[in-house]
């Protein structure tokens, strides 16, 4: 376990730049696990995991199910490869325990089961589903009068998804504040990019036509995510907000980077080497 | 004076705009509001005593009476506009949080189009969403097959973890809406059009996983679920003035089938029937079919809506036209036996 401390303001720029860099090499080492993995796309969401989760996210490792805690629903449920080492590394589970990572019996798979991982708020997977579950735990904490926030990850192309429109224009019409709608803008889907395939921009103009809050910013950028994610009204009656984070595909990673044969794939042997030698800032 | 009294149940709505002049003018849906929906005010009611009773739906809170949760629990209502599968997963997120989401539209939205969210959302992840089919089978008549839903009990019968749940009338709902609260995980309950003839007197003592045994006889067992319960026992007083004895059960819970049941159907009666206003493919009939694949062989027949899509009618006129009323049902039971 490293030794982050939880709550705003508690960890450095470099501290949170060396857990995203920890969450790309977990990633490439449990895709070698399982022989495959979403490399790209959870490469391009390193820092916001990192900046949620040593330095945003109310959360109680020791207590998974505390109820005022805040919710983080990763709706791209692809990229759970790199949120299960965050979870291990603040002792939501025992780091050994994605050792067997995908293996038969594993509560691990490639996306993520909250009824076998503590510290997953909702299980995933099928893109276009999690911004309504966070509108629904937004919901309950209004009803509950809970102040926490619910944050959610989403995938650009997952935008294409009709059901996020559903949710969008009801976090709208019922003004959860306490909503946050993060866009990893990573602007690739699995055929191209999302402005060939279907084109989802402008996506703050769309979001905002809903009813929300909206700014945009450089998704590597640690001190602009973190001073965003300070910045975030609390729950309550409101715009709900949202966040789109320009970021790469593959980022960190040069072979990767914006490369569309990336979204999933499997490093081996001297690639492998290669990879983490470049991750970890040494020379190949 | 028949027509008197059909308009007895038609739902007015608000005068505005002026009395119409004609007293056999209506104003809304005549389908959407008969006063035995009991729904939005058991809801309301259990809702007055426990927290964690939520409810939504998906623009019919004046057809399903959710309008009553509504005005009695403003602050645990949520009309999520047309938009069913939002509507299902936002019960999902509000289940995460502990609360017990009742969620109720159209069986043939709820279900059909709805089918992902709840295997998803609700089933696998065993959240206590209550998705409420309402106005399944044939019920909507006229409307159309988009508005008709006989495959909600093949498809929702389908997904693991999920209680598949069917209410015969008024006070079966009751008792299925008080028993669900408690209940693991998800649930779909499939509901009639609310109009539906008496089976219960009383709310009566339901067990999911459990049927309910309605008369006995042993010449033949009718196993029915849903709406088409009253015509099933109406169809066993029926053949019992023949002298044919029938059993009936009430297979309120589709899924899990109460296999006890259907094996001492199997064992102690001559036949079995099964009866329900659904597509007989995979729906109780197929449940079934594919249990008594392991037991002793009997005369067996599924009775229900042949594998196609519905012509549209008046929902009396469909129930007799797919043989789903008393006379109907009695006479398949009788080609049952003769094949027996």
């Amino acid at each position: 376990m490293s030794e982050a401390r939880m709550g705003p303001g508690s960890n450095s720029d470099a501290f949170l730049a060396d857990r995203a860099r920890f969450v790309r090499t977990e990633t490439v080492r449990l895709s070698r696990i399982a022989g495959a993995g979403h490399y790209s796309s959870t490469f391009s969401a390193a820092e916001l995991f990192a900046c949620l989760y040593y330095d945003h996210l109310k959360l109680d490792p020791a207590n998974p199910a505390w109820e005022e805690r805040d919710r983080f629903v990763l709706s791209k449920g692809h990229a759970a490869i790199g949120l299960y080492p965050v979870l291990a590394d603040l002792g939501f589970f025992a780091p050994s325990a994605l050792d067997d990572y995908t293996r038969l019996g594993s509560p691990f798979g490639d996306h993520p089961d909250m009824k076998k991982i503590a510290g997953v708020d909702f299980s995933s997977g099928s893109l276009g589903h999690g911004l309504s579950i966070g509108l629904g735990m937004a919901l309950a904490g209004r009803i509950g009068g809970k102040g926490y926030r619910v944050h959610v990850m989403l995938g650009d192309g997952e935008l294409h998804e009709g059901q996020i429109w559903e949710a969008a224009m009801a976090a709208g019409h019922y003004r959860t504040q306490g909503l946050v709608a993060i866009v990893d803008r990573n602007t690739l889907c699995i055929d191209g990019t999302t402005e060939e395939i279907m084109s989802v921009e402008p996506i703050e103009d769309r979001f905002a036509a809903f009813g929300w809050a909206v700014s945009r910013i450089d998704g590597h950028d640690i001190p602009t995510i973190r001073a965003t994610l300070r910045a975030l009204k609390p729950a309550g009656e409101g715009k709900p907000q949202l966040i789109v984070a320009d970021t790469i595909k593959g980022k960190g990673v040069k072979r990767m980077e914006m490369a569309l044969n990336w979204h999933v794939g499997n490093l081996v042997g001297q690639d492998y080497d290669d990879v983490m030698a470049e991750l970890m800032g040494e020379e190949a | 004076m028949g027509e008197a009294q059909d308009q007895s149940e038609i739902f007015r709505g608000t005068q505005a705009g002026g009395a119409l002049r004609d007293a056999r003018s209506v104003q809304g849906t005549p389908a959407a509001a008969a006063p035995a929906f009991i729904l939005g005010e058991e809801l309301a009611d259990m809702a007055d005593a426990d927290p964690r009773v939520v409810a939504l739906t998906a623009d019919l809170a004046s057809a399903n009476r959710l309008v009553e949760f509504k005005a009695r629990h403003p602050g645990r209502f949520f009309d999520m506009g047309i938009a069913e599968k939002n509507m299902l997963t936002v019960a999902a997120g509000l289940a995460a949080c502990g609360y017990v989401p009742f969620a109720a539209t159209f069986a043939s939205f709820c279900a059909l189009l709805g089918a992902e969210q709840i295997r998803t959302d609700c089933a696998y992840p065993r959240m206590k969403v209550r998705a409420i089919g309402h106005h399944s089978g044939i019920s909507m008549g006229f409307y159309g097959t988009s508005h008709h839903a006989t495959e909600d009990l093949a498809m929702m019968r389908s997904i693991a973890d999920l209680t598949v749940v069917c209410a015969a009338d008024a006070n079966a709902l009751r008792a299925i809406l008080r028993e669900s609260v408690d209940h693991p995980g998800a649930m779909y309950i499939r509901l009639g059009r609310g109009r539906d003839p008496v089976v219960y007197q009383e709310v009566p003592a339901l067990r999911f996983g459990q049927a309910t045994r309605l008369r006995d006889g042993s010449d033949i067992t009718i196993i029915t679920t849903g709406a088409v319960v009253r015509a099933t026992l109406d169809a066993a007083e029926l053949l019992a003035a023949e002298g044919i004895e029938a059993r009936v059960l009430d297979m309120h819970t589709v899924k899990p089938l109460d296999l006890a049941a259907l094996e001492a159907a199997a064992r102690e009666t001559g036949a079995i029937l099964t009866v329900e206003e659904a597509n007989i493919v995979g729906g109780l009939g197929g449940a079934a079919a594919e249990a008594l694949v392991d037991m002793p062989r009997i005369p067996f027949r599924r009775h229900g809506v042949p594998d196609e899509f519905a012509p549209v009618g008046p929902p009396a006129a469909l129930y007799a036209h797919y043989r789903l009323d008393a006379a109907g049902i009695a006479a398949v039971a009788r080609e049952t036996l003769k094949r027996a």
